[in-house]
């Protein structure tokens, strides 16, 4: 690990300037995948502004009648809030499918969006990786690929997004809220939050310089029955091959988000329309333009597939 | 030359030969080299209660609370298996929560009170989970257990306090101590030894005392 200086804040806006001041800066809270990263010096921040102390640890009502999840809550109490297990059953379920109850019980709601690909390539210093050094070129494309994206990849990368979590807050169309070191507040959705990764795969999100999460935020419930069905090389405890997070409604109507295909969380609102006819038409709609490589064209079916068992557990 | 400069320990061994070996097959690359200049390695003070008793650090910010517990506080129960999140040898309690230790800073331990294999038990006076590990022949290595008994004692809490599972067909029904339930959360928890099922044996004994 690199050195690097420490300091910790007690609000927001002061940890968004104290990024602005300090050239190298960032941001931890749960830490588990920022200091994974800078133990391989993937990471190399030169100082840590660490923000569990600035609040934001609540999960509030909304007066849309929706929740206000603090950018601090934890994965684990996220997961077992009442109000998001009755009302956002998809956003438990997606959380108690990633990681371990140990990562879970640090990993928080912002960082959980920021966290970085599982690529190997980005992971293995030794090989050429445009997200980790830009320009170097792309190793995964050619290379072992199978558990990489399918649609929305570049010739620069095709590293997938490795969250749960973020495929459930696309389909619950959460929005997330922040701070910028002058104190302007914004309001992005999801949708647009996440990048995909074009040329300059290592920018991933919207967020500026010294932008600070304070916070994701859910609209009022939509009702339906929420399933998460994540695919993976194991039962428990790894990244998905393919993840699917739906909400269906009892006319057959619904949302779809995918995981595991790319470099965002994968939702395509024009196919939700053809849920009532079943998985093959939304599937055909979603992955439109997919490129796959050799190694990971069997995602393409297994979308198809997992989209077919959870439409048809909603039918129960 | 003090004698003491001679004594060789298995750690000491383990230490030395892992790192001319680290020498000896990675090619001195680092791909990345920040923009910002590098400062100078940072010590800071850190206060936190580690079983019960109040310790004191001075320390490089980048001690992992794993290697603080190890290396400076010489509580060695605590294990280092993958160093990465992965393995859950690390595997420790703050604040009553399992965490794993390798992937947490000292220095954000500010305050914390931290529970260890040390602390959970002593060879007189085993925790009832140590004792079931025991009696159920939970362990045959044994370098994984202490963060395996950490691990079990926190998800009997979790079990206990309703945090759901990815084994939890009802979400809005409590959970059980059944055997999918706790599979299902020691699954950060690897024991290459393959002592599974006795682990779960020695589990769903102590869960049987508390409900």
């Amino acid at each position: 690990m690199r050195p690097f200086s420490y300091e910790r804040v007690s609000t927001p806006a002061g940890a968004a300037s104290a990024a602005a001041r300090t050239q190298g800066a960032k941001f931890i809270a749960g830490g588990t995948n920022l200091l994974d990263l800078m133990k391989l010096e993937i990471e190399a921040p030169t100082h840590l502004i660490d923000v569990n102390g600035i609040g934001l640890d609540r999960i509030e009502p909304t007066a849309e009648g929706g929740l206000r999840i603090g950018a601090l809550v934890r994965n684990t109490d996220l997961a077992a809030d009442k109000r998001v297990r009755k009302d956002y059953a998809l956003l438990s379920r997606a959380l108690l499918a990633g990681a371990s109850g140990q990562l879970r019980n640090k990993a928080t709601t912002a960082g959980n969006l920021l966290q970085r690909t599982r690529c190997p390539y980005f992971y293995d210093t030794n090989q050429p990786c445009n997200k980790r050094k830009p320009g170097s070129g792309c190793a995964a494309i050619g290379g072992y690929s199978r558990q990489l994206g399918v649609i929305g990849t570049s010739d620069a990368c095709i590293a997938t997004h490795p969250s749960d979590m973020a495929i459930a807050m696309r389909a619950l169309d959460a929005t997330v809220e922040t701070v910028k070191p002058d104190g302007a507040t914004r309001a992005i959705p999801i949708a647009e939050f996440h990048r995909l990764p074009g040329d300059t795969p290592h920018i991933e999100t919207v967020l500026e310089p010294g932008e600070l999460i304070t916070a994701a935020t859910l609209p009022a419930p939509v009702g339906g029955t929420h399933i998460y069905h994540k695919v993976r090389d194991r039962a428990s405890y790894a990244f998905a091959l393919v993840s699917v997070g739906a909400i269906v409604q009892r006319d057959g109507s619904g949302r779809v988000a995918v995981g595991g295909i790319a470099h965002k969380p994968w939702r395509v609102e024009a196919a939700e329309a053809a849920m009532p006819r079943g998985a093959k038409a939304v599937a055909d709609g979603l992955l439109a333009g997919a490129r796959p490589t050799r190694d990971n064209a069997f995602k393409l079916t297994l979308v198809e597939r997992t989209l077919g068992a959870v439409l048809a557990q909603a039918r129960g | 030359m003090k004698d003491d400069d001679f004594g060789i320990t298995r750690r000491g061994v383990l230490a030395s030969g892992g790192a001319s070996l680290a020498i000896a097959t990675v090619p001195p690359v680092r791909a990345e080299i920040p923009s910002a200049p590098q400062p100078m390695p940072a010590a800071m003070k850190v206060a936190l209660t580690v079983n019960g008793r109040k310790r004191t650090l001075d320390i490089d910010t980048r001690t992992t609370l794993l290697d603080a517990l190890r290396e400076h506080l010489h509580l060695t129960g605590t294990k280092k298996g993958c160093d990465h999140g992965q393995c859950g040898a690390c595997t420790v309690l703050v604040d009553g929560r399992r965490i794993n230790s390798c992937l947490s800073l000292a220095v954000m331990h500010e305050g914390d009170e931290v529970t260890t294999i040390e602390g959970l038990g002593t060879p007189d006076r085993l925790h009832p989970m140590q004792a079931a590990f025991v009696k159920h022949d939970g362990y045959q290595c044994g370098y994984c257990t202490p963060g395996q008994i950490c691990s079990a004692v926190a998800v009997l809490d979790e079990i206990r306090n309703g945090v759901p599972s990815h084994a939890t067909r009802d979400l809005n029904a409590r959970p059980r101590a059944t055997n999918d339930e706790m599979r299902e959360r020691m699954s950060g928890n690897i024991c290459r030894c393959g002592a599974y099922s006795n682990i779960l044996d020695a589990m769903t004994e102590v869960a049987g005392r508390r409900t």
